[in-house]
This record gives C-alpha cells, structure tokens and sequence, in this order.
C-alpha cells in the first residue's frame, strides 16, 4: 500500500489562455521549475518524471533545459485524460518503493491555439480505439461520443438540461472566484446556458470544456522529506486506475452496461485502499470534459445511487457550501482544460487551505480522470502529523 | 467523393463490410457460449480459447440512444450538419448496438431526419446505401430506417 507515503510538495501552473506564445515545452520547463521552486527543491535533485503520452516534451528534454541529473525512473500514462491522477499514484509508487525520490508530473498543452485532434483524422484514429464503428457514421468528436451517451441517460433517468447547467453553473461561479481562470471575469447564467447555441445535442457550447494553452507540474516526494519542505504536505492517500470488462473507451456503447464507464472499476479499487470513503470526501475534482461526465462520476464515485446526480446536483450542491463542492478552481469547464492536470492542482490548493474557493476546513479531497476511457483517480489528504 | 472517414479493411472489419454489400449485418458469434459479440473481436471474451465465428443478424433493432451534431466538424460532415446520429441495439441482443444514422428512406440522407423526431425504443430496419470513400473504394453503410414510418 502507498497510503500517505509519499505527497505532493509543489504546484505550479503557466498563465492559462486561449493562446499562448511560448511552445509546448518552454511551458512544461517554465511549469515544472516553478513547481520545484515552490517545493523549495533544487532541479538537480528530481529523479523521477510522470507524464501523459500525449504530452509532447520528451523526458530528456524537460531534464537536460533543468539541469536535471539523474533520472532513475519514468513512465507514461496513456488514455488521454483518464491518466492526470495516474501520473501521480505512478509517482507515489515510484517513490514509495524507492525507485525515485523526488519525482515531477506535467502536462504541457496548447490545445487551445493548436490542432483539434478530432479533425486530424491519423491522429483521431490513434486515439479512438473503436474509431472504425463510429466515426464513418458522423461520430466525428468526443463530444458526439459524449452526446449520445447523455441522451441515453438522460432518456432513461429522466436527467434534464438543467441538471447538465447545474455542473456548468457550478465550475462558472468557481472560476469568478479565481483570477487564473480564463473565465474569471465572465459570468453565467441559467438563461445564457439555455441559449447557448448546440454543438452535439443535447450538448450546448456550455457543456463543452475550453480550448486552452498552458501547462501544469506538481511535485511529489516522500511523506518525511515532505515535512522539511516549504508548504505543508498534501499526502498522496490512494490511487487506483479502472479499465472494465469489455471497456471501448469513448465509445462506450458496445459495454454490457454502457453507462456504468471505467470509472465504476476505478472507484472500488480506490475505496478499497483509501480510509475515506464517499461520505467523507469534504470536497472533489471531477474530470470535466464535458458537463454530464461529472454527473457520471458523481454516480460512479459513490455519493449518489445509479440515475441520481441529477437530483444531487439541485440545489447548488456543487457550489461552494453545498454537499459536495466540485471543481473549485472552475475545472476544464471555466478554469482552463489542461487535460485534467490543473484539477490536481486545485486539490493541492483545497488541502492547504488556499483555493480562491476554499471549503472550510477540508480535509480529504478527490481528484479523478475522465471515463469511459481507462481511467485513474487519486485521494488528497491534509498531513495530521 | 470526399473523406467520410470509412474503416480501415482487416481481418476484422472486412468480413462485416463484406457482408453489407451482400445485404447482411453481420456480427460474430462465441461457438461457445452463442453469445453474439460486436464490435469484432480476434478472440471470445467468453471463450477465449476458441476464435469467433460470423453470422447475419435479422436487421431489426430499436433506437438506444441519438444525439444532433453541430459544427465546428470537418468539412465533409460540416456540409451535411446538422445531421443525425443514433445506435441502434439489435432485436436478437439488446447488448450488440451499431452506431448508425436513421434516414427517411433507403435513399435518404443523413440529414433526412430532426433530431426532435427520433423516439428512443422505435424500432427500425437496416439499410445498405453505397457510399465512395476518397480512394475509390465502395462501401454498403448500414443505416437505419423506422419499421412503421406512420
């Protein structure tokens, strides 16, 4: 078990935007030394390095602009953003079974002045593993992907638009509280989201995460050293990934059981590890994508039965004050989509008792991937030593 | 003719695409256990032991879920947006579903029919239209038509 030996010890995120200048990797090696700078860490001390496999900064490169020595353990996590929590329980493991000491994970992205993936169509292949019965059909995008499984739940649980804008509501007024956000300084509302123009129905612009450049890097280390270091150590309580029987990623409709997702998988293997379990989770970041993965995931993770987000999702339940506050930092939705990374990020912030949306005194917070695609998820905790 | 994006041909795609321009849907089967499986496989997840093997199915499914695109999309779906997209799960096992489109008719576009007036549970029959990919080659797509057009 990895409980709580190892955490994460520095944060840091690049400006995020629709556009930036820098390349991919100036961000990442920017990122990643003023997560180390926030660490109180030296570059040279790093030996370990996590990243997504879409990332496109090779390890050596990152090491070699940061002086960094030598690199004694480093992996990949594939799956697009089901993987941001697994680079970090990748790291724990490495550290906690003594294969690095210091390790960094990052995700460095300009999607938002790039190249959507799902209009290159080798690319899209690569990614869509099911690609073949889907896309000939005009399933172009994830979000066509993502549409059909809404309207299947919505069909079958009678889920409506206006718990899908419960979520985007949610992330909006979180991301007016934080002034990295993109959207910081646009509000929305219930009658915006209402006529926002359509993108897959019943997906509006609204349940679309952004289009952002920026990058993202954290710092793990072992718990003991974490106590030495400049912030109060966020410890790394459990990690677990989900593939399920006869998963088909994105595509997800030819599962037994369409709805249940990677995520169902993910989840028990997580509780299993964790001392908290759904009900004691103060506060989770929730992969955002899209609006109703986030009801998905509420369903999978446990703090609602099967067809009930939408119901738990009324009354600003997610917002700050509610049962379960998501996405403090305003999430893929409103903060900027970084493939999931700033989500961990956030949980950092919750667990210092320094988000722009904090809540209270949060103790234990949830930070999970995207599904259906193979997945990850990680529980932060507050340090009690 | 334009990219509309049509499969790969392999060992596991082209005996379904066969079986279209022949007029059958067709899906494997686990000897087995006889349970059908979609989309192919090289081997049964309930028998991995043993290969699959083909059959054709009656055609007939009921509409499991549909959704309504929009742009941004590449260009050659841009043009025909917006359009519909549904799966359809097969009368012979609820659980083998097809991503498809339902169209008005056997000669109608992917566009022929409102996002508004398709009903999850309708049930529909397939169709086989031919469509050129970009290199040449002649598909037989299987869309779907509604059994009771009322």
């Amino acid at each position: 078990m990895i409980k709580d030996r190892a955490a994460i010890v520095g944060i840091a995120e690049s400006r995020f935007a629709k556009r930036l200048e820098a390349s991919e990797s100036e961000l990442a090696a920017s990122v990643v030394l003023a997560a180390l700078d926030d660490a109180g860490i030296s570059p040279a001390e790093v030996d370990g390095l996590a990243s997504y496999t879409m990332e496109s900064t090779p390890e050596q490169e990152l090491a070699k602009n940061l002086g960094m020595q030598n690199i004694t353990w480093f992996g990949q996590v594939g799956h697009g953003g089901g993987g941001g929590p697994a680079t970090i329980g990748q790291l724990a493991m490495a550290v906690a079974t003594g294969q690095c000491r210091v390790g960094v994970a990052w995700r460095s992205r300009k999607r938002g002045s790039g190249k959507r993936i799902w209009a290159d169509r080798a690319a899209s292949a690569q990614l869509v593993t099911a690609a073949n019965w889907s896309r000939p059909w005009g399933v172009v995008r994830p979000v066509d992907e993502t549409a059909l499984l809404t309207q299947r739940y919505m069909h079958e649980y009678g889920i409506t638009r206006d718990h899908l804008a419960n979520v985007a509501l949610a992330c909006r007024r979180h991301a007016n509280r934080n002034p990295r956000a993109t959207l910081f300084e646009r509000t929305l509302s219930r009658a915006d989201y209402m006529a926002a123009r359509w993108v897959s129905k019943p997906l509006c612009l609204f349940d679309n995460c952004l289009e952002s450049d920026g990058a993202v890097a954290a710092v793990i280390t072992a718990a003991d050293r974490a106590r030495d270091c400049r912030h109060a150590p966020v410890l790394i309580h459990a990690f677990a990934q989900g593939i399920g029987p006869q998963t088909h990623s994105m595509v997800n409709y030819f599962a037994d059981d369409p709805l249940a997702g990677t995520a169902a998988t993910c989840a028990a293997a997580l509780y299993a590890r964790s001392d908290f379990q759904s009900a004691d989770i103060d506060v989770a970041q929730f992969y955002d994508s899209f609006t109703p993965l986030v009801l998905f995931s509420l369903e999978a993770y446990g703090f609602c039965g099967r067809g009930e987000a939408g119901a738990f999702s009324d009354n600003g339940a997610l917002e700050i004050g509610g049962r379960l506050p998501v996405n403090t930092a305003g999430g893929g939705l409103s903060e900027a989509y970084i493939h999931g990374f700033n989500l961990i990020n956030e949980g950092v912030r919750q667990m210092r008792g320094a988000s722009t949306a904090q809540v209270g005194d949060a103790r234990s917070c949830l930070v999970t991937g995207g599904s259906p695609v193979p997945t990850s998820a990680i529980i932060l905790r507050r340090d009690n030593a | 003719m334009s990219d509309l994006l049509l499969p790969e041909l392999d060992e596991l795609t082209a005996p379904f695409w066969e079986g279209c321009r022949l007029g059958e849907l067709r899906v494997q089967q686990c000897p087995q256990s006889g349970r059908l499986i979609h989309p192919p496989r090289y081997r049964s997840p309930f028998a991995p032991h043993v290969a699959p093997r083909w059959l054709a199915l009656s055609g007939r499914g009921a509409i499991w879920s549909a959704a309504e695109p929009h742009p941004p999309l590449i260009p050659q779906f841009a043009a025909l947006a917006p359009y519909n997209i549904v799966i359809v799960a097969a009368d012979e096992d609820p659980a083998i579903r097809f991503v498809g489109n339902l169209v008005a008719s056997e000669q109608a576009e992917i566009d022929s029919v409102a996002f508004e007036n398709i009903v999850i549970g309708a049930p529909v029959r397939v169709v086989f239209q031919p469509v050129t990919d970009a290199d040449g080659t002649v598909f037989a797509m299987p869309r779907w038509v509604l059994v009771d057009p009322g």
